[in-house]
């Protein structure tokens, strides 16, 4: 956030030898543990509660999301790579890794996107004739002249069911944090280029360490969702 | 009290094997998912395990735990121990069961 | 060096409303916490008056039942969210960095920030009584009477983006401090030298940036049922109402300590003082107050015995509960042990500290007689819980808080209190407080619900209730009196000096009031009661050279301070602007996300220090 202020702090000695903006954003991390913790903790006990579907398994798709999930790995490479450049003053190594990092974010965004209006208009294959808990006929004649099954809309949406809120919701606020990832490392690409990117350098790119502490932070926070939500909860798929 | 303010970090190489690993890991997390259905049980317990290798070799290594002040370890597994216990806890009060 | 200078022309030195405007110097900003805290205060005391007489006699029909419930949420909301917790941030601001030897704190445009997200948020928080619908189901708020078919107004939704607003503002300030007192400490001054005051600061941010997410997720998952339909606390979708209750006692559990621990940490600084003593067993408070903060994070189902959650967890949360007394009971018997054999100077401001220990006893024991779960049924939703809550807040925080102001007021303002005044004020408050709410205890055992707006003649509580009203008009007299007390004192009070109380802790060894940068040269702490070794001499008679550890680049005019700044409350606006159009617009929330953006962006390009100021 404070980026101009590095020069003056680097200079004044701190009790424990520790800039105070990387103490900030260390315990600020501690502090987001608590929140997808708590976002968690949510999805977790409302869990196989939902009355209606879709649930996990009728609308995730792992190979979707091992795709994107291998995407926002790659990228924390990509981020600490463009630290690793800063680090040793090398701004044009920086800013090819920097971009890359954001380029494979707003990617990941993509999927997230591509995801959410797939689960809207999913469609599934039931069994005629249709069970109480299962959605409707459209047309009212799909079961007739000796059909065993037939094909309906079978959409997810936040207000669908409980499981629509929850994961919505979870996955929401983790993508809400990668777009601000997203825009923090844009921003910094856009900072590199003030002065040749001396400002950038002259702390040992204190400034790209906390951008980087909090985009892998973000890394780790899918992981556990994607092990949590899709792996797990799709594997165990409650009836 | 000048310890180690800029650790050694690990070189291009450390990051890329790491990422590697990474990658690998996801792999075989993938594979396990369309394994038999038999093996429920089994899969539930090597998924959390990788997990938490993932998120372990991140945190370590991307975000130099492993090289940097103890006090940053403190402060993030302190919020991410706090966060599981409140997870599990309430787990229990509601008798959720995975 | 090329800024955004063009975009924002930055204040150099303003006065007036434009220096409190852009003020970063934490001791102003505390100043603007306690301002407008005391201001909230005396607001959740009106509302509490109107509540007292209703309840003077049976039947009063003084206010509607819709009415009092709006008045019973917003007093809990505003004395603990707009009084009490602000209030203890204005003493954080006020005296942590002074205490640790520091110039200001760690990042003091955040700390205005801090600020002004809290004036917003609070100012949000407030809309319902302009608009005509303030929250109405309590400061719990349980799901699901604040679903939007059983509360289609907009008072919840206020409920909703001011308690998240005013989070932003806490676990900012509450990161600010945290990196202030592990990164700022004067050279000596080990954490087992911190002033105790200090110690709870710490303990209180820490619970601050870990409980306040927890709220957050709750909050957030009843706006996303509220405004869109979605299905956390809907019952119909398979939702747990319960989950709700969880959420908001996970936080809630944790924010009774952030209330009290400050409170505690204040009068383990004025006791010390006014006894000529050194606190009794430090080391033992300080580790108190750690365990006080884990364990708080263990207690939080007590609140909800009587919801059904099983005789296990009933079992396990009173457990808990009851342990969580053990640390809070060795803090009391160190106070008395402080206090004993010592010289005691029996002013205002310990006048109020021992107030505090004598009241916190009482709320403490009915506390632990909620902790059994089976007495906790007959009392649930009584006036005894009333009873409880108002001896650890009011006798409890309260008191701590009016001990701080007259034991800081002087370091503040270069001014005394009146000291005959001030008696008047403790000696009325205490009587008041007592009037107030000791009866209730009797109302409770006797039955009498709370949160009705009324009862009917018959039930004996008649006598009680206008006692308890009386009770509540002496405190709100006692107010007026330090009220009185605080202006005439401001212009007239006596010169306090440096030193007035023969103080302890480093912020007296500096002028008061204190000048912008604090401290000339940067003190050595060579103890505990740093400035007292440095007066007297430490166990073994060594007087420490006082200031020690002067450098001469320090001396004078040539000290390095950050410079005013109005993007603080530019980026906050935008927060107070996106806050009220979650609740009427969306275009206008992001109208105030795009300030806040732009105001971070000309931030983190505007240096700390304007660089022409000085010839860094």
């Amino acid at each position: 956030m404070e980026h101009a202020q590095a020069s003056e702090h680097a200079e004044h000695a701190t009790t424990t030898g520790i800039d105070h903006r990387k103490m900030l954003i260390w315990a600020f991390l501690g502090s987001e543990c608590m929140f997808f913790g708590s976002l968690i903790a949510t999805y977790l006990v409302y869990y196989g509660q939902s009355v209606s579907g879709p649930g996990p398994a009728d609308v995730l798709d792992i190979n979707t999301t091992t795709v994107s999930t291998f995407v926002l790995l790659m990228s924390s490479l990509m981020m600490v790579l463009a630290y690793s450049a800063v680090s040793k003053g090398d701004v044009k190594r920086f800013r090819v890794w920097i971009v890359c990092t954001a380029l494979l974010g707003a990617t990941f965004l993509g999927f997230q996107y591509f995801e959410f209006t797939e689960f809207g208009h999913h469609k599934q294959t039931f069994e005629c004739p249709p069970a109480l808990d299962r959605p409707a006929l459209e047309p009212e004649t799909a079961c007739q002249d000796g059909a065993t099954e037939y094909k309906a809309n079978y959409g997810l949406t936040p207000r669908t069911n409980l499981f629509g809120s929850t994961f919505f919701t979870l996955t929401g606020f983790h993508g809400a944090h990668v777009t601000v990832g997203v825009i923090w490392l844009l921003s910094l690409f856009g900072y590199s280029f003030r002065r040749g990117g001396e400002d950038l350098v002259r702390d040992g790119g204190l400034n790209v360490d906390l951008a980087a502490l909090y985009w892998h932070f973000v890394d780790i926070v899918w992981i556990v969702i994607f092990t949590v939500v899709y792996l797990i909860g799709v594997t165990v798929a409650p009836v | 009290m000048e310890h180690g303010r800029h650790p050694a970090h690990p070189t291009p190489m450390t990051y890329l094997k790491i990422a590697v690993i990474l990658a690998v890991v996801t792999f075989i997390e993938w594979a396990i998912f369309f394994a038999p259905e038999s093996m429920n049980g089994i899969k539930l317990t090597v998924f959390s395990v990788l997990s938490v290798m993932k998120f372990a070799l991140v945190a370590m290594f991307y975000m130099h735990l492993k090289f940097d002040e103890r006090l940053f370890s403190m402060l993030f597994v302190g919020g991410l121990t706090l966060a599981t216990c409140v997870i599990l806890a309430l787990l229990v009060l509601f008798q959720a069961v995975l | 060096m090329a800024t955004l200078a063009g975009v924002f022309n930055r204040p150099y030195k303003p006065t007036g409303v434009w220096g409190w405007i852009s003020t970063v110097d934490h001791k102003k900003i505390g100043a603007l916490y306690g301002v407008t805290a005391f201001t909230f205060f005396l607001v959740g005391g009106l509302e509490a008056l109107i509540m007292r007489f209703q309840l003077a006699r049976a039947e009063h029909g003084i206010v509607s039942a819709e009415v009092f419930s709006q008045l019973f949420t917003m007093h809990a909301l505003t004395m603990i969210f707009l009084a009490v917790m602000p209030l203890s941030a204005a003493f954080f601001n006020l005296v942590v960095p002074l205490m640790i030897g520091a110039r200001d704190v760690a990042f003091p445009r955040l700390n205005a920030f801090s600020y002004w997200v809290f004036l917003f948020g609070a100012l949000i928080l407030q809309t319902g009584w302009i608009v005509g619908s303030s929250p109405n189901t309590g400061w719990f708020a349980y799901a699901p009477l604040t679903a939007e078919s059983f509360n289609p107004s907009n008072g919840m939704d206020f409920y909703v983006v001011g308690l998240g607003v005013l989070g932003v503002s806490s676990v900012a300030a509450a990161l600010n401090f945290i990196v202030t007192i592990i990164n700022m400490r004067a050279p000596g001054m080990t954490l087992m030298r911190l002033p105790v005051f200090i110690w709870m600061t710490l303990v209180t941010s820490f619970l601050l940036v870990t409980a306040m997410p927890v709220i957050t997720v709750g909050l957030i998952e009843l706006y996303m049922d509220r405004t869109f339909g979605m299905n956390f606390f809907n019952v119909e979708a398979g939702a747990d109402v319960i989950l709700w209750q969880h959420l908001f006692w996970v936080f809630g559990h944790p924010e009774v300590y952030i209330l009290i621990l400050p409170a505690m940490g204040i009068v383990s600084e004025v006791l010390p003082t006014f006894a000529r003593k050194p606190l009794y067993g430090y080391p033992v408070v300080v580790l108190s107050g750690i365990t006080i903060g884990f364990m708080g994070w263990a207690v939080w189902s007590h609140h909800m015995f009587t919801v059904g959650l099983g005789p296990i967890a009933n079992s396990v949360f009173a457990i808990t509960t009851m342990f969580i007394a053990v640390p809070t009971g060795i803090k009391i018997f160190n106070w008395i042990g402080t206090l004993w054999g010592g010289s005691i100077d029996l002013k205002t401001a310990p006048l109020f500290a021992i107030g505090f220990i004598f009241l916190f006893i009482v709320g403490g024991l009915s506390g632990v007689m909620h902790a059994v779960a089976p007495s906790d049924a007959q009392q649930q939703d009584t006036y005894f819980i009333v009873a409880h809550i108002h001896y650890v807040l009011f006798g409890g925080s309260i008191m701590a808080v009016f001990a701080g102001i007259y034991y800081w007021f002087p370091k503040a303002t270069g001014r005394l209190l009146s000291e005959r005044v001030g008696q008047w004020h403790f000696w009325l408050t205490f009587l008041g407080m007592n009037l107030a709410f000791y009866p209730m205890h009797f109302l409770g055992l006797d039955g009498m619900p709370r949160r009705n707006y009324t009862y009917a003649e018959g039930m004996g509580w008649d006598f009680w209730n206008l006692v308890s009203t009386v009770g509540a008009f002496v405190l709100a007299m006692a107010t007026l009196i330090f009220v009185h007390n605080f202006f005439r004192s401001l212009r007239k009070g006596e010169p306090a000096g440096d030193d007035p109380w023969d103080g302890r802790t480093l912020e007296w060894s500096i002028p008061s009031p204190p000048p912008e940068y604090n401290f000339v040269a940067i003190p050595t702490v060579h103890g505990r009661d740093a400035f007292w070794d440095q007066k007297y001499g430490d166990a073994h008679g060594h007087v420490a050279r006082a200031p020690a550890g002067a450098s001469s680049e320090d001396e004078g005019h040539g000290i390095h301070m950050p410079s005013p700044s109005i993007l603080p409350m530019i980026t906050s606006l935008g927060l107070g602007i996106a806050g009220y159009g979650l609740v009427y617009s969306f275009p206008v929330a992001i109208l105030g996300a795009a300030i806040t953006m732009v105001g971070t962006y000309a931030w983190s390009m505007e240096p700390a220090a304007a660089p022409d100021e000085h010839g860094h």
